[in-house]
């Protein structure tokens, strides 16, 4: 029996009886970070990073919930878990299962980049690795952040030279405050969709520095935005929500701006390759730093690229999980469910 | 090259059509004619001789990059594109080269002199000095045309702008059968006369689909109805002796149709016709399923002729005598065209498009409801007193074809599409009912939005039953209504018919899927209509 098995609730340790990020309500999960496909309701307990809870709790309510800090162990009937830095977003963390020298590693959602703001990814040595397949294809290579974040600030100033607004996308926890983070507050104010301002206060809590940003409002002038920068969910383009900017230059940030067709196809002006999850070469540089020999690869191009690390003589997997990691943000939501949100951002 | 690749980035930012015309005109402004010439030409489909193929190129490309060809193949049906499949899975490129358009065309054109080894060297050679973009074009320029939504429209306001040359003007001397590689951008744009090529045709007038209630029209004395014939779009010329037969496409036809030949002699030069290319026999058309027997052969057998010949339906002229007599009214230029019909003898290669005569625009609906039977797609109105222009324009010519023919089926398989469609599933088969079976009849890619095709993706991926390379089977759920042009007998497809212009008309939430059409429903309307 090996130490982890994966059912229809999730990935199981039997020995412990726990779950790791569960898609059904079990009694005990540990949850790698707050994203809603990883963190979802209903479980009776809880255990993440302290870094993670202030947003699971802002998400999921009243729940019973632990934390733990990175690198501490706990020992539940034997077995020995921790929680280390995933580089996904603040708190999110891989989760390390040791019993009788069997060590396992359920990375969650990850990347190797640093991007200032989340704990830096740490490779965890193990014999089996649970990785995402997000951007599992060799056409997806990223670009550094500063790049990046040069390329949304030079666009940003040419937006404001012409008198008109940027409107620049990203998914409200995680992407959103790295956007923030990198923007370039000398060229003008910064607004937010309520969702992300939202997550935003939760972070601010929780000690972590933003720039000034303010809550777009019904309230607010529609003549002070020109010149400034909105940053929104995508799920709010397309939508009466931004009718209010007026001529504004719509910038998306996502892995999947790589392609043209994704590019063309979301309605953006401007299509910024900045994603919070691994590139190919990176998918490939963290598999070798954790020296496993049985790789498991759930969400993304998982049949590809499990066959592509089979071919390198590792012994991968493909497992049918129901973790969206990016793919969730290029599917639009319903219309219902996007209007409501910007119905209850304009209201706050 | 640089130019070109800013230029192209910025046409693809965006979809405001003058944002798109500042990116062109700033771009012609920027470069020497030498690459405004190709540059035109890439943009009205004139592309250079391809030298290599793109299995090549995925060897080539799966070797610099060190990565299998199968897994190239995967990223492929990603992308969608594989032009720009290599683009982003070659390594950074070690040098930075900086050449013009013409420079780089020039050297893939070269391509054709050197062996597999010399073209593979130099196509590498090229991909490690260029960046994304730029490799990307460079596929492009290598592999097939450009799709970077610049209609020819669109360009030539442009070009217009940059070189203050009229634009209506300049569309027509855009027109016809001319490459970079045989001419200059000083001749093409600034030669005096438009006629200096003999064969140059006329841009073609096109219709929009009527879409609010005839009757809107008006007082129908001020139109002139005739059937949409069910053929191809031609223009034939005569001058100097000689005939040309232009397809809408800007292809010339002649060999293709050497029916035509005759005219040369029959009508007198200076005369140019608009009309269609249609399969006619008996004093009758026949069906399209006919005109697709001769459409792509370029050389014709004398069975062939006498199976499917074709005439002209003749519905307009563009120059009598000599004289471009587009800004004349309708009923002039049809007053001219019966003239030329009269007097001279084309041994029935030209047809005269009937007229109806009509009063009342209900009388005109129950002819349109007719049209299927006559080998015709509907009823063409045309203002009586309205010039021939340029382009598809709204207002005075309409098309008012009839109303498709329908069958609501089961969505069985999808695949992914291309272009901006990529990593969608936007291409499905479809099938009826059997029995409990369901039979696959045809495949449809268009006619649902955006979003509807974001929410079947994500419907697809959920519900995906076994995969088959890029194919997904799935479960048999959704209904769609599929929308055809027509149906006939099929002996290469499995179920016995073939559709012509398939397309997802809706997608029928509301039906359960056993309430889909069947078989027999299929076999039904062939026989009614498959003749």
């Amino acid at each position: 029996m090996p130490l982890l098995t994966f059912n229809d609730n999730g990935i199981y340790c039997e020995r412990a009886d726990v779950y790791i990020d569960p898609w059904k309500p079990v009694d005990r999960a540990l949850i790698t970070h707050g994203h809603a496909d990883h963190s979802r309701w209903g479980n009776k307990h809880y255990l993440c990073t302290r870094a993670a809870a202030p947003v699971i709790r802002y998400r999921l309510g009243d729940i019973k919930l632990e934390t733990v800090e990175f690198g501490e162990v706990r020992t539940i009937n034997g077995v020995k878990f921790s929680f280390h830095p995933a580089g996904h977003i603040i708190g999110s963390a891989q989760i390390r299962v040791e019993y009788q020298g069997e060590i396992w590693v359920a990375s969650g959602d990850y990347k190797l980049e640093d991007d200032g703001l989340s704990e830096a990814y740490e490779p965890v040595r193990c014999q089996h690795f649970i990785t995402e397949s997000t951007f599992g294809l060799p056409v997806y290579r990223w670009t550094p952040q500063e790049e990046v974040m040069a390329d949304i600030n030079d666009w940003w100033r040419q937006t404001a030279s012409e008198g008109r607004t940027a409107i620049l996308t990203g998914y409200a926890l995680g992407k959103a405050q790295r956007l923030l983070d990198g923007l370039d507050t000398s060229i003008g104010k910064i607004y937010t969709h309520g969702a992300i301002e939202n997550t935003n206060e939760v972070l601010r809590k929780q000690g972590v520095k933003l720039p000034p940003t303010t809550r777009v409002t019904r309230e607010i002038n529609k003549k002070d935005y020109p010149g400034n920068i909105v940053v929104a969910t995508p799920g709010a383009i397309g939508q009466p929500w931004v009718k209010k900017f007026g001529n504004a230059s719509i910038g998306a940030a996502s892995g999947w701006m790589t392609l043209r067709g994704a590019r063309r196809r979301r309605g953006a002006d401007r299509g910024f390759v900045l994603s919070d999850h691994c590139d190919w070469p990176s998918l490939l540089e963290a598999i070798d730093l954790t020296g496993a020999d049985n790789v498991y690869v759930t969400h993304g191009y998982t049949a590809i690229f499990s066959k592509y690390l089979r071919e390198q003589g590792l012994n991968a997997v493909e497992l049918h999980t129901e973790y969206e990691g990016e793919l969730a943000e290029i599917e639009t939501k319903g219309n219902e469910e996007t209007e409501k949100e910007n119905a209850a951002a304009d209201a706050e | 090259m640089k130019n070109f690749a800013e230029m192209f980035r910025r046409l693809d930012r965006t979809t405001k059509i003058n944002a798109k015309v500042d990116a062109l005109a700033d771009y012609f402004l920027q470069v020497d004619d030498e690459d405004k010439l190709w540059t035109v030409a890439l943009l009205s489909h004139r592309r250079p001789r391809r030298t290599v193929n793109s299995k090549l190129l995925r060897a080539w490309a799966s070797e610099m990059s060190g990565i299998d060809t199968w897994i190239l193949e995967e990223s492929y049906h990603v992308v969608g594109d594989l032009a720009e499949t290599i683009a982003l899975v070659l390594p950074p490129p070690e040098h930075d080269y900086d050449h013009t358009l013409t420079h780089w065309i020039d050297y893939i054109q070269e391509f054709a002199k050197y062996d597999e080894e010399g073209k593979k060297e130099a196509v590498q050679e090229a991909w490690n000095g260029l960046d994304t973009t730029e490799r990307y074009l460079f596929n492009k320029l290598i592999t097939g045309s450009f799709r970077v939504g610049v209609s020819q429209k669109l360009m030539t306001r442009a070009l217009s702008r940059a070189t203050g040359i009229e634009e209506t003007n300049l569309a027509h001397r855009l027109m016809g059968n001319w490459t970079p590689n045989d001419t200059t951008f000083e001749d093409l744009i600034h030669s005096e006369s438009a006629t200096d090529d003999i064969s140059r045709p006329y841009p073609f007038y096109l219709a929009y689909q009527l879409e609010q209630p005839a009757a809107d029209l008006g007082d129908p004395a001020d139109w002139q109805a005739e059937h949409k014939w069910d053929g191809i779009r031609g223009q034939v010329i005569v001058r100097d002796d000689e005939v040309f037969v232009w397809s809408r496409g800007e292809e010339l036809v002649n060999d293709k149709y050497p029916e035509y030949h005759i005219l040369a002699s029959a009508i007198p030069n200076g005369t140019v016709i608009d009309g269609e290319i249609l399969p006619f026999k008996d004093g009758q058309p026949l069906g399209f399923n006919v005109l697709q027997t001769r459409i792509g052969r370029k050389t014709v057998s004398k069975k062939l002729l006498k199976d499917a010949p074709v005439i002209l339906m003749c519905y307009d002229l563009l120059e009598y005598e000599g004289r471009d007599v587009r800004k004349l009214p309708l009923s002039g230029r049809r007053e001219l065209l019966e003239r030329i019909m009269e007097e001279h003898d084309t041994g029935g290669v030209l047809q005269l498009s009937p007229v109806f005569a009509f009063d009342n625009w209900d009388d005109l609906a129950a002819e349109r409801e007719t049209a299927r039977e006559k080998f015709s797609e509907g009823i063409m109105l045309k203002r009586i007193d309205s010039a021939y222009k340029q382009g598809r324009k709204k207002g005075d010519w309409w098309k008012w074809k009839v109303d498709p023919l329908t069958i609501d089926a089961v969505m069985m398989y999808a695949q992914r599409g291309h272009g901006r469609r990529a990593n969608l599933y936007t291409d499905f088969t479809f099938g009826v009912w059997d029995g409990d079976q369901l039979v696959p009849f045809t495949k449809a890619y268009s006619g649902l939005t955006d979003k509807e095709f974001n929410k079947i993706t994500a419907w697809v991926r959920r519900n995906t039953v076994d995969r088959f390379g890029p194919v997904r089977s799935v479960k048999p759920k959704q209904v769609f209504e599929i929308g055809f042009e027509g149906i006939r007998k099929s002996t290469r497809h499995k179920s016995g018919v073939a559709l012509r212009f398939p397309r997802m008309l809706r997608w029928r939430q509301d039906k359960p899927v056993d309430e889909a059409n069947t078989k027999a429903d299929l076999d039904a309307l062939l026989e009614t209509y498959g003749g």
